[in-house]
């Protein structure tokens, strides 16, 4: 068969089944992808023969009818799952060498399914990033006017840009701030952060506990609903997640969406918005109306305190979790005269510039004296801001905005730190409301490059939510590859 | 001040008396088989991180989750201790670095604690009631172990006390003196140990303390205090309080003033030296673990546990009272750990409470000191002392010939039916059989005879004396006095 990297995870799943071709066929033609896109630095270790062994048995269960849920699927898993056996660092110079002899929920759930791991993407340090570069090994390069070298946004960016590569059929990514959702939008991907606890966070390096949530990035919506199938689920050992049913996500893609109320929140249009954006937005809106949804605009005036809350709560979460990084048991050690010296040497060194920073940040802000003032402030306005989307979502079912102030923006342009953090600014307050949302590529501004439309429903929606987006995914069908894809 | 008011208590320096404030925060491990967080065993003794799981390592992405049986255990120390339950609690981090806590932080409870005001009845000096407060009781995770010994320049972490779960009983100011402090110990431990949710090992850590020690002018304003860490028996929390509560006499009479920090015991000299000066307390960034939701309880929850509750020792006591007839002196003795109440109630029956519990507090507790053997490690049983006493009470032998029987029984864990019979102890309450030692005896008395019937009635005695050797001890004393007097007229 002609290029097997043209398939979604459905098609290729029927093909497997069909026989057009086997397993081991689609595995080697991924290896050979992620071989000729290793310009991009999208996977810091691969575990090719294992994914061999493990198609062999994919084939063999094809042959005998016992195919499994996602049997063969070839992924890319963001290094910040812990995956048993393989080299996991978080993108960290501080895990260097760490081995896990645990597989992650998420990731397990996946294996279980038949799903198969082509190997470990590159991600910013400990997922503290919107553009890959904090990444150890180096800024991975989005696969979009590649010779350009632009971001493929952060932090899965590796995740995002081997999904828009052809080097993974799909991959597992996380989101604290937008991490999911921002990359994919970058990269012209579909990113879905679900519902804080629909996915077990057992297994997953930790950055902000109360924010962190896996998900899927993949080429397309339907896609995203048949990986978050199997990587959703109640997990006892992780105490957040929920002991909530499990729809079945994918079997109602499709159903029409007239007289849902989609809302448009006016403050999801900031400054230095770029117009290609606005226009994408605009497109989507009409894209809705055609399909009989009712447009109605509205106002979430606590928007603006977002970023200021989430830049408090998640580098205090963070600089508690990155506690146990201190050379002791696992992981990379810089011997001194004293303990103490040898916590500095290890974190010193281990550590990268902005993980130390949000360290010092979250550290600061959860000192005595200042709890008040910011942590414990932070946490109202969070609540606050959970409040008002409930409120929102008593009025209208679903909200549209965009996904990102810009598209993707060139490696090493942004020097300043604050332009950097408003990258998310779209993307974090559902992170600081818990409620899922979906980035789904629209269209290529004037530089070629994707422009993402987010989606944010109620908390648990996401089967409404890939309804949603499966229309406007239809509407727009966005058809484009990148030039860096494999081929 | 009059000496009417005098207390004893006080510290006598030489410009007057002061007065000790102590305050205790007891650290008791939670009856459990696994720890607080995770699964991994909590066996004592085991080598070297044996007891360990992946998330009491702390490896990467592991999370807590709540052991059931540890808030069960809090819930039901905090109704011994006559404590409100909170419905709501949250568990915390408390954050800092070192070898043996791999998180980098301690899960524990700060603004809301599982349990919160309580009250301990404890017995002060004079022997009178004293309710000491109670401040609140959290759960918390226990550290690991750094072992600096093992090695010239390595030092080695033991993880497997690492997540084990402790309950922090934090008392009020109550305390008054290093005897007080002891006796709310012992009977915090005595406490716990009743319900199950400590088992007071001292020797082994289960139950240490920190004390609080201040000293001011009686009725005066609160001294500073400094904080002993970490002692763990009760004679060294006696010794270092006294010690403490000196130091700080000596130095506010010198003129100095008491610097607020914390201080280590030295077991070897009996003093407490600086560990940390209040400047340079951690700052420990208390927050919620974001890992784990607030507990919740639920009323039908807590009254489970409530109706659940075994009897309590203040009730035993009350209880031991009243069905038995002890004395409240004896009753504590007895209410002080449950397997003494075991013995004793099941050596008690149908028997006479007192007889039993003098048997039990002098000759039986005097024999197993004597003999140091601890009181698990009994040969007597309870069973065995119940018949002994049935046979003093039927008369069969007498209280004399019993503590020799009682001797043979815990050299030989032999039933003491079955050595008087061996041994022919059996008390002589055959008249025919006394008649025949009485005339005996006064066919060989017969001066004496003459003397008591001629007035000297002090010889009475003698006669006894003569019939019971004559006996071997073994006639029964109120029998030969009858008989006796009838022949002696």
């Amino acid at each position: 068969m002609s290029n097997l990297l043209q398939f979604s995870i459905s098609e290729v799943l029927s093909l497997l089944e069909k026989k057009e071709f086997s397993t081991k066929e689609l595995v080697e033609t991924y290896i050979n992808a992620i071989e000729k896109t290793k310009d991009l630095n999208m996977y810091l270790t691969t575990c090719f023969d294992q994914a061999l062994e493990q198609a062999k048995i994919s084939d063999q269960n094809y042959l005998n009818g016992n195919q499994r849920f996602l049997e063969g699927i070839p992924l890319g898993v963001k290094d910040m799952f812990c995956t048993k056996g393989i080299e996991t660092t978080a993108s960290s110079k501080i895990l260097k060498k760490f081995i896990p002899t645990y597989e992650s929920t998420v990731t397990q759930n996946l294996l279980k399914e038949g799903a198969i791991n082509l190997g470990k993407l590159s991600c910013d340090e400990f997922a503290m990033g919107s553009s890959n570069e904090t990444a150890a090994k180096g800024e991975v390069i989005n696969p979009w006017n590649f010779e350009e070298k632009r971001t493929p946004g952060g932090s899965s960016g590796g995740s995002a840009a081997a999904v828009a590569a052809k080097a993974a059929l799909a991959a597992t990514g996380t989101d604290t701030g937008g991490s999911i959702r921002q990359p994919a939008a970058f990269c012209g991907v579909v990113g879905l952060k679900p519902t804080y606890g629909r996915c077990s966070r057992w297994g997953i390096v930790a950055f902000a506990s109360s924010l962190d949530q896996a998900g899927p990035i993949t080429r397309n919506v339907s896609d995203a609903a048949l990986m978050l199938q199997v990587m959703s689920g109640y997990d006892p050992k992780d105490s957040t997640s929920s002991n909530i049913n499990v729809p079945n996500f994918y079997n109602d893609l499709g159903k029409s969406i007239k007289g849902i109320k989609i809302g448009i929140p006016e403050e999801y249009n900031s400054n230095g918005i770029s117009s290609d954006i606005l226009e994408a937005k605009d497109i989507t809106i009409n894209f809705l109306k055609e399909n009989g949804a009712e447009i109605i605009p509205v106002k979430l005036p606590l928007t603006k305190y977002s970023l200021p809350v989430y830049y408090i709560v998640a580098p205090a979460e963070a600089s508690s979790n990155l506690a146990r990084y201190d050379g002791v048991r696992y992981g990379h050690r810089i011997n001194g005269n004293s303990l103490d010296e040898m916590y500095e040497n290890t974190r010193n060194l281990g550590f990268g510039d902005e993980v130390k920073r949000r360290i010092m940040i979250g550290t600061y802000v959860l000192s005595s004296g200042y709890y008040d003032a910011y942590y414990l402030k932070a946490q109202k306005v969070r609540r606050l801001i959970k409040n008002e989307f409930n409120e929102i979502f008593k009025q209208v079912d679903y909200l549209v905005t965009p996904t990102t102030p810009t598209t993707a923006f060139k490696l090493g342009s942004t020097q300043d730190l604050l332009t950097m953090y408003l990258n998310d600014v779209f993307t974090v307050p559902a992170s600081l409301a818990g409620i899922p949302g979906i980035s789904i590529p629209i269209k290529l501004d004037n530089n070629k490059l994707p422009v993402g439309i987010q989606i944010l429903g109620k908390d648990f929606d996401e089967q409404g939510l890939l309804n949603v987006a499966n229309v406007i995914e239809s509407c727009a069908s966005f058809k484009d590859t990148p030039n860096g894809a494999a081929s | 001040m009059t000496n009417a008011n005098k207390n004893s208590n006080y510290i006598s320096g030489k410009t007057g008396d002061w007065e000790i404030i102590i305050g205790l925060e007891i650290h008791a491990q939670v009856l459990s088989s696994s720890k607080l967080f995770s699964g991994a065993s909590t066996e004592f003794g085991k080598d070297p991180n044996h007891n360990v799981s992946l998330v009491d390592a702390a490896m990467p992405g592991m999370l807590p989750v709540i052991n059931q049986t540890c808030i069960k255990q809090a819930i039901k120390s905090g109704i011994a201790l006559n404590a409100e339950i909170n419905k709501y609690s949250v568990f915390d981090r408390k954050n800092y670095f070192y070898a043996d806590l791999p998180q980098g932080y301690q899960i524990s409870q700060y603004k809301y604690p599982i349990v919160g005001e309580g009250s301990l009845k404890i017995t002060d000096a004079n022997g009178e009631d004293k309710v000491i407060g109670i401040e609140r009781i959290h759960l918390e995770q226990d550290a690991g172990k750094s072992l600096h010994d093992q090695h010239p320049s390595k030092s080695f972490i033991d993880l497997n006390r690492t997540g084990v779960a402790l309950m922090e009983i934090v008392s009020k100011p109550d305390l008054r003196s290093p005897e007080e402090a002891a006796s709310y110990v012992k009977k915090i431990r005595t406490v716990l140990r009743y319900i199950e949710t400590c088992d007071g090992n001292m020797e082994q850590g289960s139950l240490r303390a920190d004390c609080n020690v201040s000293v001011r002018k009686p009725n005066g304003d609160l001294g500073t205090r400094c904080e002993i860490k970490n002692l763990n028996s009760i004679k060294f929390i006696s010794q270092a309080i006294q010690y403490e509560a000196e130091r700080q006499v000596e130095i506010l009479e010198n003129g100095g003033v008491i610097d607020q920090e914390t201080r280590l015991f030295d077991t070897s000299t009996g003093e407490t030296r600086s560990m940390r000066s209040k400047e340079d307390a951690h700052d420990y960034r208390y927050f919620p673990d974001p890992d784990l939701l607030p507990l919740e309880l639920t009323d039908s929850q807590i009254s489970e546990i409530r109706s659940d509750m075994p009897e309590l020792p203040d009730q035993l006591v009350e209880r031991l009272i009243s069905e038995y007839g002890i004395t409240k002196y004896d009753a504590n003795v007895i209410a002080e750990e449950k397997e003494y109440v075991h013995f004793y109630e099941n050596s008690a029956k149908n028997r006479d409470g007192k007889l039993v519990v003098n048997w039990m507090t002098s000759e039986l507790f005097g024999l197993l000191k004597k003999n140091n053997i601890q009181f698990n490690q009994n040969p007597i049983s309870p069973n065995y002392l119940n018949e002994l006493v049935e046979l003093i009470e039927n008369k069969t032998i007498s209280g004399k010939i019993a503590k020799d029987v009682f001797e043979i029984m815990f050299a030989t864990s032999k039933s003491p039916k079955m050595i008087v019979k061996e041994k022919g102890l059996e008390q002589v309450t055959d008249d025919s059989a006394i008649e025949d030692f009485v005339d005996q005896v006064i066919n060989e008395n017969k001066d004496k005879v003459i003397e008591y019937l001629s007035g000297k009635d002090k010889l009475f005695g003698f006669f006894i004396g003569q019939v019971m050797k004559v006996s071997q001890g073994k006639a029964n004393p109120g029998l030969v006095n009858k008989i006796l007097k009838s022949k002696l007229k």
